[in-house]
């Protein structure tokens, strides 16, 4: 597969580092020729206020939107899983989102740096080590949302890996583990599996 | 559940999310949104622009708490703020307000011309300055989690920036090219700590994120920096002590990550009104120079 990552700000190459390690092309996407390219997007962790302004000056985000909609894969860690909500708590002001995953996304949930933490969770019976940075978490998901992993804290037990059709966010950061299980389960699974 | 907060996984971890683009210097919260607005990643939260402190002189210090709360509070990307060299209480300060990332920065007035803050004593990552490797893995051991090459602040002259992005590159460059019995003495060559060396020698990088500081004030400048290996931009004096701000910051976010793409950056220069007015590094006095800060 051909599998592009946005590149408009974060860490898109740890994501193109681990599309090529799964043994897929990767490639940057910054422009609306390169995104018609691909079969399958990345969407990086950094900032999706920044990100977003980017997607909208550029001209990506009507035609990332459209692609989604006709059912490319996307993937979506932390900054992208914001983008990737059809709603979110506490954006800037007017801040817009690609959408397509029916769920509320709560923008910094777990506080600020100083809050950031490593945990290990259950993704899909397989234990992971989660690395959470300013990560935002999920607080509400339609019914066709399958919730893939949560985390436990003071205020609750909140959703962090989420998957719709051919749609997955998580609100960690696999790509800054080395850890692949994430990437492949999205690669193997969500890319060339049914649309649910 | 093992759950750990603070550690330098999560430190760095913040810097990688940072990459690709600009945190801009900050005074107050309307600047923090324009910074915003713009496509900044981040703000800088500080007392005065380099460029001020330079005009006006005196001890340049930490923000006032009041001030930095106001801009986390009217902003949601991250919010940095620069603490003096050695100033561990300001520090703290910083700390226990939430802030994102602590930049102990030689662009406010030492407080120790000795020692760096102990940053692995902290929960807060911090960004430190270097103009060239030796200094940069100092920091790097003392618990700095990123690293900004100095560049001379407040001039709006990019030319110290791209000595600094220069050296440093050139000296992990050559680690990388050395035998390994070799990297005894570059270790005491550079000042820096063997282990740290070696790192650098094998992976050929830095073990944290590299931005580039220091007399950016155009588009051109932010791109020429990445295309010298900055993973990203800060730009204090450059946007605000410009004519039109708002224009120039959205350009200068443009130019870092279109950094390869000539025409781009060539749109995004155009009509941005006046420049800072900039002073020549070389016409500076050496006691002057803000990059001799750090040791």
């Amino acid at each position: 597969m051909k599998i592009g990552v946005l590149a408009l700000q974060g860490d898109f190459r740890e994501h193109l580092v681990a599309a090529k390690s799964a043994g897929h092309a990767a490639l940057t996407v910054r422009r609306p020729e390169e995104l018609a390219e691909v079969d399958a997007l990345i969407l990086p962790g950094g900032e999706s206020t920044t990100i977003a302004h980017l997607a909208s000056t550029f001209n990506l985000m009507q035609p990332i939107r459209d692609r989604i909609k006709s059912g490319m894969p996307v993937y979506g860690s932390c900054a992208g899983m914001i983008l990737l909500a059809d709603r979110i708590i506490d954006g800037s002001d007017g801040q817009e989102t690609f959408g397509g995953i029916d769920m509320t996304v709560r923008r910094n949930a777990f506080g600020r740096q100083v809050d950031s933490f490593e945990s290990d969770l259950d993704f899909q019976g397989v234990n992971l080590h989660a690395v959470f940075i300013r990560a935002p978490w999920v607080e509400e998901v339609g019914a066709t949302v399958e919730v893939l992993a949560t985390v436990k804290t003071a205020k609750g037990s909140h959703a962090v890996a989420v998957r719709q059709g051919r749609l997955l966010a998580t609100s960690f950061h696999p790509e800054l583990t080395g850890d692949l299980r994430v990437h492949r389960y999205f690669f193997d699974q969500v890319c060339t599996g049914a649309i649910k | 559940m093992s759950e750990a907060v603070g550690t330098a996984r999560v430190k760095r971890g913040m810097a990688e999310m940072l990459k690709g683009g600009v945190i801009m210097d900050v005074v107050n919260v309307e600047q923090a949104k324009i910074a915003q607005d713009a496509g900044a990643c981040a703000v800088m939260a500080l007392e005065r622009v380099p460029a001020d402190i330079r005009a006006q002189g005196g001890v340049a210090r930490m923000s006032d708490p009041d001030m930095i709360e106001k801009i986390k509070a009217a902003v949601t990307i991250p919010v940095m703020a620069k603490a003096r060299i050695g100033h561990f209480v300001e520090a703290r300060i910083l700390e226990s307000l939430g802030v994102d990332y602590i930049d102990e920065s030689e662009v406010l007035t030492p407080a120790d011309f000795e020692n760096h803050i102990d940053k692995w004593d902290f929960k807060v990552p911090f960004v430190c300055g270097a103009t060239n490797l030796g200094e940069a893995l100092r920091r790097i051991n003392e618990g700095a989690a990123m690293i900004r090459s100095k560049g001379e602040a407040g001039t709006g002259d990019v030319s110290n920036a791209m000595m600094h992005m220069r050296k440093i590159g050139a000296e992990i460059r050559r680690l990388s090219s050395m035998r390994e019995d070799e990297l005894y003495v570059a270790a005491k060559e550079l000042q820096a700590p063997y282990a740290l060396v070696k790192e650098v020698a094998e992976t050929g990088k830095l073990p944290v994120v590299l931005f580039t500081a220091g007399g950016i004030a155009t588009p051109a400048d932010a791109a020429l920096m990445m295309q010298m290996g900055a993973d990203g931009v800060f730009i204090g004096s450059g946007i605000f002590k410009s004519g039109d701000p708002a224009t120039r910051a959205a350009a200068c976010v443009k130019a870092t990550t279109f950094f390869e793409d000539a025409k781009v950056i060539a749109d995004a220069s155009r009509g941005l009104g006046e420049a800072m007015v900039g002073i020549n590094v070389a016409d500076l006095p050496a006691p002057h120079r803000l990059a001799e800060r750090g040791w």
